[in-house]
């Protein structure tokens, strides 16, 4: 079976063409992963704007990485399921076929994989790390990846 | 002039006409604005959290305030233009928007209670600054806050699917929606 088989078994299978047929289903899920959104900014931003020097530039990287880490994982276990809801919404043939979509995938696998090896390795260490362009280096990084991922989930949904 | 008039005559603007029927800025315009979620929401879910001890509870408060709200006021500043430029785009589809209509209510509500926030507990900060669990009228200012950022969101994304259920132009509809969507 190739993947287009796949998706295309996907797309007639009972329960997504039950979900595709409620006006209601799609944007309730997607307020929800918007809501989630938000918190994975509040959660990779705070860390990211620490190892550039600003915002909590008082306190230390580690305490911060620990503290927000928490609320990472919160938002991801809101975003991952609503966003296989969100796709199992509409055809799946039509993400196939859509750049933004694959664009996505790519960028969060890279984000992920980002966040927790490199990144977690820099900001949890307690010890004093490298130099702070390497640190500055990881932020710029992290938020480009995750900006990546934002864009491109926006972009799936445009005409 | 009523607020629908004005809508209208707004509507009719050029500029109005021009950023409604755009190719790419209504969009660049829709995915700033969705996307500042992050800065804006995100920031303030920090503060929200620490208020009610569940982030950061060996930070001081006023530190996490002082430090994280002048990356949310950028937020606002952006929500906020872009946000009038979304309606500036489609005054009348806007208006005439039961979800809309709730979300400025929700606004509303939320800048409240940050006022109340502000003028109430957060003067005597001193007194509970560095306590990893604030008072609770503090965390109760950051739940309330949390519940109105999830209802906001939840009713922004929703304007778009009123047509899906109630539209002006498809009457008769019942007098009570007809009233509180703004129907003429």
């Amino acid at each position: 079976m190739s993947v287009l088989d796949f998706f295309k078994w996907l797309q007639y299978s009972q329960p997504l063409t039950m979900m595709r047929t409620s006006a209601w289903f799609f944007p309730i899920i997607a307020s929800i992963h918007l809501t989630g959104l938000a918190l994975i900014g509040g959660a990779v931003l705070v860390v990211d704007l620490r190892l550039l020097g600003l915002g909590l530039r008082q306190q230390p990287v580690s305490q911060i990485a620990r503290d927000a880490e928490r609320w990472l994982l919160v938002s991801l276990v809101v975003l991952l399921p609503t966003g296989i809801l969100q796709f199992m919404c509409f055809a799946a043939t039509k993400y196939y076929y859509l750049t933004a979509f694959w664009i996505k995938m790519a960028a969060i696998c890279l984000a992920l994989l980002f966040t927790f090896s490199v990144r977690r390795k820099i900001t949890m260490s307690d010890e004093v790390h490298g130099s702070p362009v390497w640190s500055k280096l990881v932020a710029v990084i992290s938020l480009s990846l995750w900006f990546t991922v934002a864009i491109a989930g926006r972009w799936i949904g445009f005409p | 002039m009523s607020v629908l008039r004005f809508c209208e005559w707004l509507a009719a603007t050029p500029g109005s006409i021009a950023l409604h029927e755009s190719r790419y800025l209504y969009l660049i315009v829709l995915t700033v604005h969705v996307l500042t979620l992050c800065l804006f929401v995100g920031t303030a879910v920090i503060v929200d959290l620490r208020l009610m001890g569940l982030t950061m509870q060996t930070v001081r408060v006023t530190e996490v305030i002082t430090r994280l709200l002048p990356w949310t006021a950028a937020g606002l500043v952006t929500m906020i233009t872009t946000g009038a430029l979304l309606f500036y785009a489609a005054p009348l589809l806007r208006y005439q928007n039961i979800f809309f209509r709730a979300k400025m209510v929700a606004l509303l509500c939320a800048g409240l209670n940050v006022w109340m926030f502000h003028k109430g507990v957060y003067r005597s900060v001193a007194a509970w600054d560095l306590d990893p669990l604030p008072p609770r009228r503090a965390k109760i200012a950051g739940g309330l806050a949390l519940v109105l950022w999830v209802v906001l969101i939840t009713l922004g994304r929703m304007i778009p699917y009123q047509v899906y259920w109630l539209d002006c132009d498809r009457q008769p509809e019942s007098a009570i929606v007809n009233l509180l969507v703004g129907c003429k």
